[in-house]
């Protein structure tokens, strides 16, 4: 499981890297989902948002997922490709497959890297 | 042996959790002299004589087939049902009406779903087409689910003709009551010379949904191209409610640019059977796949590269997204749309054009003919498809009575649904009619003028 060291995370499986302000969905979650076939991001540029608001609506060919957002921020721009390419959640979660950027989100509130682990493996057990 | 599966201690320990004491007080609600009244059934019969006493009964019937001239549509149309369409329906492999889960098992039934959804989707100029709904008015209904998913219930004004059936309209409002909608457009007493330009007002940034029928509920024919654009232009979506045997001749809503067409497929092989089982159908465009209510089968290949057919894009229903789900409602009609499948395989496209051409041209003469009996006269002068509206110098109700003593079931009252359409007579004829019927038809309507 890839859990980069240089980027926040919720207990609701969302990542946030506070150098890009870029936010998505956790490889762990995206294993959980397996092959993700829809997305719909349910905010746009300019939308003011909370802690654990709804961002997406995520679909895979054996669930369906809310992601909401980690931090309480600005949304500045949304990944337009995922609608046409959403498997790009699966390959490449924490680069291709971002989902909103926000605008000077806190992330003093998100486990970093070694908390999220070990929150992911209790959950496997 | 019993079946229920709670045993007493269940049963104390659930009604302790809401408060009550014991099962009475669970029906408290239901005035006393209700709760256990007394049924004074009729001592008990052997089968033998239930069979004969049930089948006393049924001389009662009085139906289409054998015994009444049907001039009667409204949204259920007398047409006739190859006999084949029956025997297959029948086959024990089709006995299982429920949604086939288990694709390893049920190819035959999944690829009859699939062939359904390829032909709706044709007939009605769309690109998918679901497993199928309830009715032509819950499939209706289903529209207004779709485009509020698709707006996030950020939209929520549902522009409504007038002119769609009164029974969808009705069943849309009680469906959709708790949504806090505004429904626009569908006035008690609408304007007699109704057209898709009167809804052109309504329309702003908060529609959803355009809701038409076509042919309307009084049987004309509008080209809804413009009011579509008009539509698209605030981004709202357009269902049009149609009838599948008028989509055999006319352009398809899919020309018109419609984003959704729905409605009921009884004509499509279904008997009238006294309102039901019936048959909702529900086609769109692609890109609103994911917020489209109902289930989906799709073609695949399997493990052995063999075409196999499976439900398809299930995480979008209910069982799986719960109350983000679209629709609540995620069954079909699979016995309904397996005869609606065969019904239009027998046909077939020229035989589908066929059976809407002897609809049209049938309903055409009589309409030529009843309009000119004296005291008689055709509502309106739009284009019309196999339905008119009559208006007739005396009340419907006494009209139809002394028709049904002549054997004939008359047309539908229109001045139930619309206080201003007293003595609107709505006929329809198809292709069940003879020309001699329409000829007596005539004769009785020229008599009963006179009574």
């Amino acid at each position: 499981m890839n859990i980069p060291a240089n980027l926040k995370y919720s207990k609701t499986d969302e990542w946030f890297d506070p150098a890009t302000s870029k936010a998505g969905l956790t490889d762990y979650a995206q294993g959980q989902l397996s092959d993700i076939v829809f997305v719909e991001i349910l905010v746009a540029p300019g939308d003011s948002i909370q802690t654990g608001n709804p961002i997406a609506s995520v679909e895979s060919v054996k669930a369906a997922a809310e992601t909401y957002s980690p931090v309480t921020a600005e949304v500045a721009a949304i990944n337009e490709a995922l609608a046409d390419t959403p498997e790009l959640l699966n390959s490449d979660p924490y680069s291709k497959g971002w989902m909103v950027e926000l605008k000077d989100g806190d992330a003093s509130g998100l486990m970093d890297a070694a908390a999220y682990t070990m929150y992911c493996e209790e959950r496997s057990h | 042996m019993t079946y229920i599966p709670h045993s007493p201690q269940e049963r104390d320990a659930m009604l302790a959790a809401i408060g009550l004491k014991n099962l009475a007080e669970l029906f408290k609600d239901v005035p006393e002299k209700h709760r256990f009244p007394a049924l004074r059934l009729p001592p008990a019969l052997t089968e033998m004589e239930a069979a004969i006493e049930l089948g006393e009964l049924s001389l009662g019937n009085e139906n289409v087939r054998t015994d009444l001239v049907c001039f009667l549509g409204a949204g259920a149309y007398n047409h006739y049902i190859p006999a084949a369409v029956d025997h297959i329906l029948q086959r024990s492999e089709f006995y299982t009406a429920y949604t086939p889960y288990q694709p390893e098992i049920s190819q035959g039934t999944l690829q009859a779903i699939f062939e359904y959804q390829s032909l709706i989707a044709a007939l009605t100029g769309m690109e998918v087409s679901n497993a199928s709904h309830y009715d032509g008015a819950t499939a209706v209904t289903e529209a207004i689910n779709m485009a509020y998913a698709q707006f996030h219930g950020k939209r929520t004004k549902i522009v409504l003709s007038p002119a769609v059936h009164p029974q969808y309209r009705a069943v849309l409002r009680t469906y959709t009551q708790d949504l806090r909608l505004t429904i626009a457009g569908d006035l008690p007493s609408p304007d007699l010379a109704f057209a898709p330009q009167s809804l052109l007002p309504l329309l702003d940034e908060n529609t959803a949904l355009v809701i038409v029928q076509y042919p309307d509920f009084f049987g004309r024919i509008h080209d809804f191209t413009a009011l579509i654009e008009a539509a698209h232009s605030r981004s709202a979506l357009v269902c049009i409610a149609a009838n599948p045997i008028a989509l055999g001749l006319l352009k398809t809503p899919g020309e018109m640019g419609a984003d959704i067409v729905a409605g009921e497929g009884q004509p499509l092989g279904i008997p009238l059977s006294y309102g039901g089982p019936y048959l909702g159908f529900f086609a769109t465009r692609k890109q609103y796949i994911h917020k489209m209510a109902g289930r989906l089968v799709g073609e695949t290949m399997d493990n052995r590269s063999q075409r196999a057919y499976v439900l398809t894009l299930t995480a979008r229903e209910q069982h799986i997204k719960r109350e983000r789900a679209t629709s609540n409602i995620c069954t079909n009609q699979g016995l309904m749309a397996l005869a609606a499948a065969v019904y239009l395989s027998l046909l077939g496209k020229s035989g589908l054009r066929q059976v809407a051409e002897l609809c049209y041209h049938k309903a055409h003469y009589a309409a030529e003919k009843l309009g000119r009996i004296k005291g008689y006269s055709l509502c309106f002068d739009a284009p019309f498809f196999h339905e008119f509206a009559l208006c007739c110098p005396k009340p419907v109700a006494e009209i139809n009575a002394h028709l049904l003593e002549h054997g004939f079931l008359g047309g539908y009252d229109l001045g139930q649904d619309y206080p201003g359409l007293k003595n609107y007579m709505l006929l329809a004829v198809t292709e069940m009619n003879s020309k001699d019927e329409i000829d007596a038809l005539a004769e009785i309507l020229e008599e009963v003028a006179y009574v």
